[in-house]
């Protein structure tokens, strides 16, 4: 794979850095791939919308920003609106059912909608998980990836105490692609 | 008390000093000295740092690792060589501008640290070096060469400033005073923990001469005057104390060393590290 | 010893070279975008019976430091822009009296709070010219997580081979951005400690130089030396004479010692350079827009060559005007209104004509800006 470049987005505090910087962990320990893992910072990351990025490279990765994405994850109709020129139109959009698609000219081939938030309040029990289980969709969606790479990092990189409803999170969101 | 061997503290070869005849930096420099030797620390184990103006020079005048930093920063560079090795004994020389003015952030942040640093102020209530500006010690209404019309500024009490900050060894002598400076300074280099020495002295060069005070002599009589032993000064009336300042052991506390906490903290994080592999 | 490779940040780049260098002592004060590296440190030195110390200013950070070389251990700070401003005053202080020490400088967007999470090289003339008063500097640039793990291993082994202090400029897209890298393993890499004096304390000068790298033995405070330190000019016993001479002689000397070492400290890289007309030279995060450029100019067809700087000070004269010597024409991207381009300029004397592409308002300039100007230069 040469450049392959994700972006995750939503609103601040909705975890979407997290589950960015969890991606990228993962890919450098599979050890297949070099990663670049760049993200919003200060005031723009705790209110608004908020971002981070993922280059995944079989190269040496030069520019370690997205130019245009191959993959875009939207967790708001904020975030879907300010990211969505970015994102190529052979590329891959990911997007809560409810988000609001403004400028449906710009959507890309591939557009998956799944029920984030439902499976997060509904089957899981916290919203505030939805962005793993926008995680466990994307890990399902890529084929660079293994999803037993990603649930030993999120075991890692949560709060201890929350480790297995991450875990049952990022299955749900793993199970509703693969399902 | 008897007198340390000159030889052994001073370097010879620098003297005589820079500061002007009368002044009151070398009755201090030799009562540190004196300390320094009442109190028995090892000379090669033992730091002495300033910063800027006269008393910034004191430290080259004397046979230890000295260092002469930036203006009011003494303190900050002791903090670095004391955490870096806690057995180094630490002797801060400053003045009233440079400990009170421009330095009095890492004065105030030594002092609630409660690291162990032994800090002599040589408060002259003045800008010597740069003749006679008036500092954060000029008391209101005096003339300095930034005061032509008289001093507005209100004085700092440097001594209650430290206590207040939480040092926990402060006392306050004065150049007349010699014999009590010299143990105030040896009981403070023996405190585990902040303390803090507010030696007042006469700048009749710059202070004096433009205050009408005179020469040295008439100055330190002054200091005689006008500070009070602790428990003298309790007793004198409300007018009395407005004018008149103590002297003496000011305070001292027991309170955990900062290195001593440190070094805790690293036995304990490693300890840490080794039960959970 | 094996290694992995792990995930890191930039600033926490910082943290593991400085720790594979032997670092024992951090003092620092809070700052974005440059506080994961205090953090680190505060988790990491206790660990390693080192110390850290979150001081009560910068000017009072750039003095522990400074502290915590003279007794002896290998000593950090870190800051950003308006920190950095403060430190001038000390590090000035340890370029004179030779306290080697490393200091970071992860730049934001200046001046004043500017753009407190916003990249910048706006910096770079402040890391040559801060402090008052001529003086030497030695300035490393890292552009990848990696590289920074390197340059900081090379700062600290530069200011103890040299006595002086070094500045290693990040800028925030390097000290936020992860990327995998492969740690070297402990035994693998080369340390340098700084010469201390072989014992003799008799009549001991601190200033006085033995080898021909005008660089002077130093000790340890508590080693019995009874040395003086002074901020003012000062001869080879340490002590002020107020004297020209004196004065000379010690600038000359700080002068010499950067110039002695010149060609084993100045790190440049160069890429696609044999058959290259136009060349780009960049330093710090710009450096990777440029090769992307560059790589991207070439797959159209452009003979276009790359010249990364990474020790930006002192400057890389020579190797600057061998590649004038060799191009018809430099590009220098900067994030900032026109700085380096200007050494640039005088080094290439005319040889080359430098063009200059700037950005100064907090945005990384993208490899597709570069590729246009290689387009409108070609």
């Amino acid at each position: 794979m040469d450049r392959y470049e994700i972006r995750l987005s939503g609103a601040g505090g909705q975890g979407a850095i997290l589950a960015g910087i969890i991606l990228a962990d993962a890919i450098t320990k599979a050890d297949k791939f070099n990663v670049a893992q760049t993200q919003s910072y200060g005031p723009e990351a705790r209110g608004g919308a908020s971002k981070a990025e993922v280059i995944v490279s079989e190269k040496v990765i030069a520019y370690p920003k997205v130019t245009k994405a191959d993959f875009l994850l939207a967790l708001t109709d904020s975030a879907l609106k300010k990211y969505l020129p970015d994102l190529k139109k052979t590329g891959s959009l990911l997007i809560d059912e409810e988000v609001f698609i403004q400028d449906k000219d710009l959507l890309p081939k591939e557009v998956i909608k799944i029920p984030i938030f439902k499976i997060a309040r509904d089957q899981v029990g916290k919203i505030i998980t939805a962005n793993m289980v926008a995680l466990g969709a994307m890990t399902a969606l890529f084929d660079f990836i293994d999803k037993g790479e990603i649930e030993k990092v999120i075991a890692k990189r949560v709060p201890t105490d929350t480790v297995e409803l991450n875990l049952e999170a990022f299955s749900a969101g793993y199970r509703f692609i693969v399902e | 008390m008897a007198n340390p061997d000159i030889n052994k503290y001073y370097r010879r070869n620098k003297l005589p000093h820079i500061w002007c005849p009368g002044c009151g930096h070398g009755i201090i420099t030799g009562a540190i000295v004196r300390a320094i030797d009442q109190a028995g620390l090892d000379q090669d184990k033992t730091v002495v740092i300033s910063g800027i103006g006269c008393s910034g020079r004191a430290p080259g005048y004397l046979k230890f690792d000295t260092l002469h930093t930036t203006h009011g920063r003494a303190l900050a560079f002791a903090t670095g060589v004391k955490m870096a090795n806690p057995e180094l004994n630490l002797i801060v020389i400053t003045g009233d501008g440079d400990g009170a003015a421009i330095g009095g952030n890492h004065l105030i942040h030594a002092c609630r640290r409660n690291i162990n640093i032994t800090t002599v102020m040589y408060n002259n209530s003045i800008y010597g070096m740069t003749s006679g500006q008036f500092s954060p010690t000029t008391p209101t209404g005096s003339l300095a060469t930034t005061a032509p019309y008289g001093n507005i500024d209100t004085q700092f009490d440097v001594s209650n400033l430290a206590m207040a900050a939480g040092a926990t060894y402060v006392g306050r002598s004065t150049s007349y005073h010699v014999r009590e400076l010299i143990d105030l300074i040896t009981n403070g280099i023996k405190h585990q923990g902040f303390s803090f020495i507010e030696a007042v002295t006469h700048c009749h060069t710059q202070f004096g001469r433009k205050n009408d005070l005179g020469g040295p002599m008439e100055m330190m009589e002054w200091q005689k005057e006008n500070y009070i032993p602790v428990k003298a000064w309790a007793k004198l009336s409300a007018a009395e104390k407005e004018v008149k300042k103590t002297r003496g052991l000011l305070k001292e506390e027991e309170r955990e060393e900062y290195t001593d906490k440190y070094l805790a903290l690293i036995k304990q994080v490693q300890a840490g590290e080794e039960k959970n592999g | 010893m094996k290694t992995e490779k792990v995930l890191l940040q930039g600033n926490e780049a910082v943290v593991e070279g400085a720790l594979l260098a032997g670092v024992r002592f951090f003092a620092g004060y809070p700052i974005t975008p440059s506080s994961e590296i205090a953090e680190g440190f505060s988790r990491r030195l206790p660990l390693v019976g080192g110390k850290f110390i979150q001081m009560e200013d910068e000017l009072g950070a750039m003095a522990a430091t400074i502290g915590g070389s003279l007794a002896g251990l290998k000593s950090i700070t870190a800051t950003s822009g308006p920190g950095f401003s403060l430190k001038q005053e000390n590090l000035g202080f340890g370029i004179m009296i030779e306290a080697p020490c490393v200091v970071v400088n992860v730049s934001r967007t200046g001046p004043s709070t500017g753009l407190p999470t916003s990249p910048s090289q706006g910096d770079i003339m402040q890391t040559r010219w801060g402090t008052h008063g001529d003086h030497p500097a030695v300035v490393l640039a890292p552009s990848t997580v990696s590289n920074t793990v390197d340059l900081t291993i090379k700062a600290f082994n530069f200011s103890e081979m040299l006595r002086t202090p070094v500045i290693l400029m990040l800028d925030e897209v390097v000290g936020h951005m992860r990327e995998n890298v492969l740690l070297p393993a402990a035994d693998a890499i080369e340390i340098i400690d700084r010469k201390r004096p072989d014992g003799n304390k008799a009549n001991f000068k601190p200033y006085e130089v033995k080898g021909h790298d005008h660089v002077p033995p130093m000790p340890d405070y508590g080693q019995g030396y009874h040395y003086h330190t002074t901020g003012l000019y000062h001869d080879e016993t340490g002590f002020p004479r107020g004297k020209s001479e004196d004065a000379e002689k010690l600038m000359l000397r700080l002068m010499h010692k950067v110039d002695y070492y010149r060609d084993e400290i100045t790190l440049v890289e160069k890429k696609y350079l044999s058959d290259a007309k136009i060349a780009v030279l960049a330093y710090g995060s710009v450096a990777r827009s440029a090769e992307s450029a560059v790589e991207m100019a070439r797959n159209n067809g452009i003979k276009v060559g790359f010249m990364q700087i990474k020790t930006v000070w002192p400057f890389p004269e020579k190797e600057v005007a061998e590649l004038a010597q060799k191009v018809d024409k430099i590009i220098v991207p900067e994030l900032n209104y026109g700085q380096y381009v200007r050494e640039v300029t005088r080094a290439a004397g005319g040889m080359a004509e430098v063009i200059p592409l700037n950005r100064f308002a907090g945005q990384l300039i993208s490899p597709a800006t570069i590729k246009e100007m290689i387009e409108e230069e070609d």
